[in-house]
Formats: structure tokens, sequence, C-alpha cells
């Protein structure tokens, strides 16, 4: 088996600590910043569709600022967020480097993507609902919890699917400015050193990670949609 | 059971301002049901919800029984028993909003929950117990014949089920009163009849008060008691809903009552002239509204031999509205001028209302 491996890529067998060290990193940055992300876009989502004018409690102000805050870092090129960020990174973590860096630029580019699908998942909760649970005497957190996040597990598992994916591509790009993982570990052996079966790995293997993410997110929305509800 | 007294509602759009009720009052009694009827766009939604304050009035005052008044000033609402003036809590409405229930057009049930967890929607958090919820649900699907459909989802049932499990959960608090917004609207025929039937079963066993908005004056006409007719934010004519039909006096009422009798199609006659006015000598063509205590009686016949005129019948129909007969009849009828006019007097001080429609 090694000798196997040996032949098809030496070079990786030759780094194998730091491709080891290097796919940890990526986890750690992913599930961190991904719990976090989870958390404070899963909130701002929320509290966008509750502070709408016609929303449960009508709020300009927090909508406002919501807004501008999501605009204005989704338009922001990641990479060039990663590098914004850095003082205010240094100020938070004690450091720009490594896993402990990637944090802070990851959640801030990833959770006003999530904030956006989070609100279009909300959004697309028939108003009727609302309005019964209303009129049945549920305050907010009732209709935030009962009704809003019940109603649209499917698509909230949609969105958090495709939040993943889209995480795990930032983590690779935040290893070019030294945040470790999967994505620096192609670039400084596998570009850098002209070491090609290393590039090759880290491709393979991201569409791996990325494809497992997919069939876990498809199998629980799948089974949260609850197909008997289509049948007639 | 409920008193509305002065109340006023605007939308502020971006481009218009709709003044969604205006200055409207009335009073329904306890163990009635209560019509509101009006085309789309006249207020009557808006009405509705501010009974149980979905939407919030801008002033005027709602009385309760049990709960007392509310009096809303510029869109604040204030309790005001006793003299005293205090702002009410969002608590309060909610437990208001607990103790009236509400149905609607396009059911709006849970699609994600079954039929069990949408009944017992209300009930959770209430204090009940895993056992009593369990038992009371039961209770509920029993009420509304769908006991089989306990597991069910919404989507695998039919508009009429939906409607029923709706009811069974603004059923599950026990309210003293249902407020029912267009709940037969998006149904069938046959689905429509059974909703309604089961309305007025709750009312007649639970003696529950129901007020009921629609745009069809056949769901008036077969449950309500009374009815109130909306028209732009104002209630235009209010009564008995027998009386309303017999002898509807705004213009939007006619229209209404013209709508769910037979007796229309002489507009659709007279437009395709096959009933022509025109050729008139000594004819006038005549509408007869027979009221409850009039029909039955062999008018016609008499008349048309003690007067010396020919009565000959275009339409007849015989309606029945909040549980009684309401009869209708077209008739050409000719013969010398003095005689018809005679005639037509005769039939006046029988009870029967005459229109002429035409010469």
């Amino acid at each position: 088996m090694n000798e196997i491996l040996n032949k098809l890529m030496p070079n990786v067998m030759n780094y194998m600590d730091r491709f080891v060290e290097s796919l940890s990193a990526t986890f750690q940055m992913f599930f961190i910043a991904g719990l976090i992300t989870l958390l404070i876009g899963g909130c701002f989502g929320i509290l966008l569709v509750i502070t709408r004018p016609d929303g449960i409690k009508p709020n300009r102000f927090v909508h406002t600022l919501l807004e501008i805050v999501t605009n204005v870092f989704r338009s922001i090129p990641f990479i060039i967020l990663l590098i914004f960020l850095i003082p205010f990174t240094r100020v938070i973590t004690g450091t720009s480097i490594g896993v402990k860096g990637a944090i802070v630029p990851l959640v801030f580019g990833a959770v006003p993507f999530f904030t956006r699908q989070v609100e279009s998942a909300l959004s697309d909760v028939n108003p009727g609902k609302i309005e019964a649970a209303r009129a049945m005497g549920s305050g907010i957190p009732g209709i935030i919890f009962r009704v809003y996040l019940k109603e649209a597990l499917p698509d909230l598992i949609r969105v958090i699917t495709i939040t993943a994916i889209s995480t795990i591509g930032l983590t690779t790009s935040a290893g070019a400015v030294g945040a470790g993982g999967i994505g620096s570990f192609a670039i400084n052996y596998g570009q850098n050193m002209h070491y090609e079966d290393i590039v090759n790995l880290c491709v393979i293997l991201l569409l791996i990670i990325v494809s497992i993410i997919q069939i876990i997110g498809n199998t629980l929305s799948r089974k949260a949609t609850n197909k008997k509800l289509f049948e007639k | 059971m409920i008193e509305i007294r002065n109340l006023q509602k605007h939308f502020v759009t971006k481009d218009v301002n709709v003044h969604a009720v205006n200055d409207v009052s009335l009073k329904v009694e306890e163990g009635e049901i209560y019509g509101i009827i009006g085309y789309s766009g006249a207020g009557k939604s808006s009405l509705v919800r501010c009974i149980n304050f979905l939407e919030y009035p801008e002033s005027g005052s709602i009385t309760i029984k049990g709960f007392g008044t509310i009096e809303s000033d510029n869109g604040v609402l204030y309790r005001t028993d006793g003299g005293q003036k205090t702002r009410i809590k969002e608590k309060d409405l909610r437990n208001l909003r607990r103790s009236i229930g509400m149905i609607f057009q396009l059911f709006n049930l849970m699609d994600r929950s079954t039929v069990f967890d949408n009944i017992a929607y209300p009930l959770k958090y209430t204090g009940l117990s895993k056992e009593e919820i369990e038992e009371k649900v039961n209770k509920l699907l029993k009420l509304v014949d769908l006991e089989e459909k306990r597991d069910s989802y919404p989507g695998q049932l039919s508009g009429g089920q939906k409607q029923r499990v709706a009811i069974a959960r603004a059923l599950a608090n026990d309210p003293k009163i249902l407020l029912s917004d267009e709940a037969t609207s998006a149904l069938d025929p046959d689905a429509t009849e059974s909703i309604l039937k089961l309305l007025k079963d709750l009312n007649k066993q639970l003696g529950i008060t129901i007020v009921l908005i629609t745009h069809e004056m056949a769901v008036i006409k077969q449950i309500a008691d009374k009815v109130a007719v909306m028209e732009d934010g104002k209630v235009v004519e209010e009564g008995e809903v027998y009386e309303i039909f017999s002898d509807p006096k705004a213009e939007i009422t006619r229209k209404f009552v013209e709508t769910s009798s037979g007796l229309e199609k002489i507009n659709k006659l007279i437009e395709n002239r096959t009933v022509d006015l025109n050729n008139s000598d000594g004819r006038k063509l005549i509408k007869l509204t027979f009221t409850k205590d009039s029909v039955g009686e062999a008018l016609i016949s008499k008349v048309s031999r003690d007067y010396n005129v020919d009565i000959s019948i275009v339409l007849a129909n015989v309606d029945i509205v909040a549980e009684n007969a309401l009869g209708g009849i077209i008739a050409d009828i000719s013969g010398k001028p003095e005689d018809v006019n005679e005639a037509l007097d005769y039939i006046s001080s029988n009870g029967v209302r005459v229109e002429v429609i035409g010469r």
C-alpha cells in the first residue's frame, strides 16, 4: 500500500506531517468560523426579517443598520477583506496569522452571505402562518421558533449547506495570506515547489469534502421536507 | 358580546392612503352569527382584525365581554375600565387573542406539523400537561370529524378538511368568539356547505359567537343571524338577515341580494331582449317580493280574476334566508291601465312588495 502511494505521490508522502497539519487546520477554521457564522448570521437573518416594516417587530433603525452592514461586507472581495481586517484581527485574537488569525476574516466573509440566505429562506414562510400564530396568542419568540424556524427548516438546511461549502472555499483563500490549511499547503508546496501531486491531492480532497457536505445537506433537507407534504 | 364604537383605521402605503375602516360602530350579541359582507377592499378584513387587535385601530373603542373596554388613542391602546385609563400591555393582548378563535381563507396551517400538532399549537405553553393536551386535541378532532387524520400532514388533506383542522385549532382554547375571515371562499361548493354547517352546529352546540366576513351573500343567507354591509370602510346597512334580504335599502345591498337570488337573471333577459320592455300597451314588468308572512297565498290567480288583468310569470324563485322562506316573482302584467294599477295596489296591501321594473 505504502509503495503504491509513494509511487503515485512521492512529494505528498515526504510532507505527510505538513499535510495532516494542514488538513486539521482547515477543519478547525471551518468548524469554528462556521459555528460563529451560524449563530451570528442566523441572528442577523432573523432580525432582518422581523424588523422589516411589515415584520412582527418593525424597527427601522436596526433594519437599516443590518442592511448596510451586510451589503458593505458582501461587496468587498474576500481576499481584500482579509488584508483590510488584519489590524482588527490582531486586536481581537492577538495575531493575524494561523488558524486563530483566520477566524475573524472568515466570519466577516461568511456572515453577510449567510445572513442574506437566512433572510430569504425566512421570507418564504407564508405570512398567513405568521398571522395565524399571532391570532393564537404567540409572541415574538414563539413566532420565531415555532413558525419561522420550524416552517423554513428545509430551506435553512439548504442555505446552511451552501454557506458551509462557500466557507470551505474561503478557508483556502485565507491560506494565501498565511492562515495555514489546505489552501496554503497547495500554494506553498504544490505551486511554489512544483509538486504537482500535492496540488492534485488538494483538489481531490476538497472535492470530497464539498461532496460530503452537499450529500449530508441534501439528505437532511429532504428528510425535513417530508415527502408526505406534497402528495395529494 | 362585542361592541365596536366609532372605529377608524387607515393604511398608508407609498402612494395611497386607504381609509379602511371609517367610523364603524356595531354590536354583536352573545351567541349570534354576525355576518359582515362587502367587496374586497371594503374594509371588512381590517375591521375583523381590529377585534382581536391583529391590527390596531387609530381611534374608537371595542368592548369584549369578559375582557372590558379597549380604547385606541392615535393607535395606542388603553384599557378604560372603571374610569381609569391605563396603557394595555402586549401580554394582555396575547391573552385576549388566545380567547378569540380565528380561521382564515387559506387555512394558514403549519405545513410541517401533523394535524395533531397543528391543533395542539395554541395549547402548548399554556400550562397543560402532555396528557391533557392529548385528550383535548382528540376531543377537538372528534368535534370536527377528523379523528382518522390525526397523523396526516396538511398537504395530504382536501381544502374542506384543512379548514376543519383550522376550526379545531381555533377552538382549542375554548374561545367564546370565533372570527372567520372568508373561511369558505377558497372551497368548492360541497366543502363550503359542510363548513357552514359545522359553523352553525358549533354556534348552536357551544353557544360560540361567530363574526364572519365574506363577499358571498349565499354564506350570509345560509348561516348568519345579522348582517352588516360594508362599502369603502363604512357600514352602509345593518340588520337582521331576513329583513335585509326582503327589503334591501342601499344600492350595494341590492346588488348583493340580487347575486344570491335566482331573479337576477331578468337583467340578462332584458339585456338580450328576450323580455321586451318596449312593446307596451298597458303592460308592466313587475317584481313581487313575498316575505315570510305572505308566502304561500294564491294571490296571483285571485288578482288576475278579480281585476281582469293578465299576469304571466317570467321568473319565480323561493329562497331560504335565515331559515325562513323568501319568495320572488317577476311577472308581466297587462290589462287596462287603471285595472293594472288597482291590481298592484291590492297586491301591495297584502304585504307583498311591488316594484315596477319596466313600463
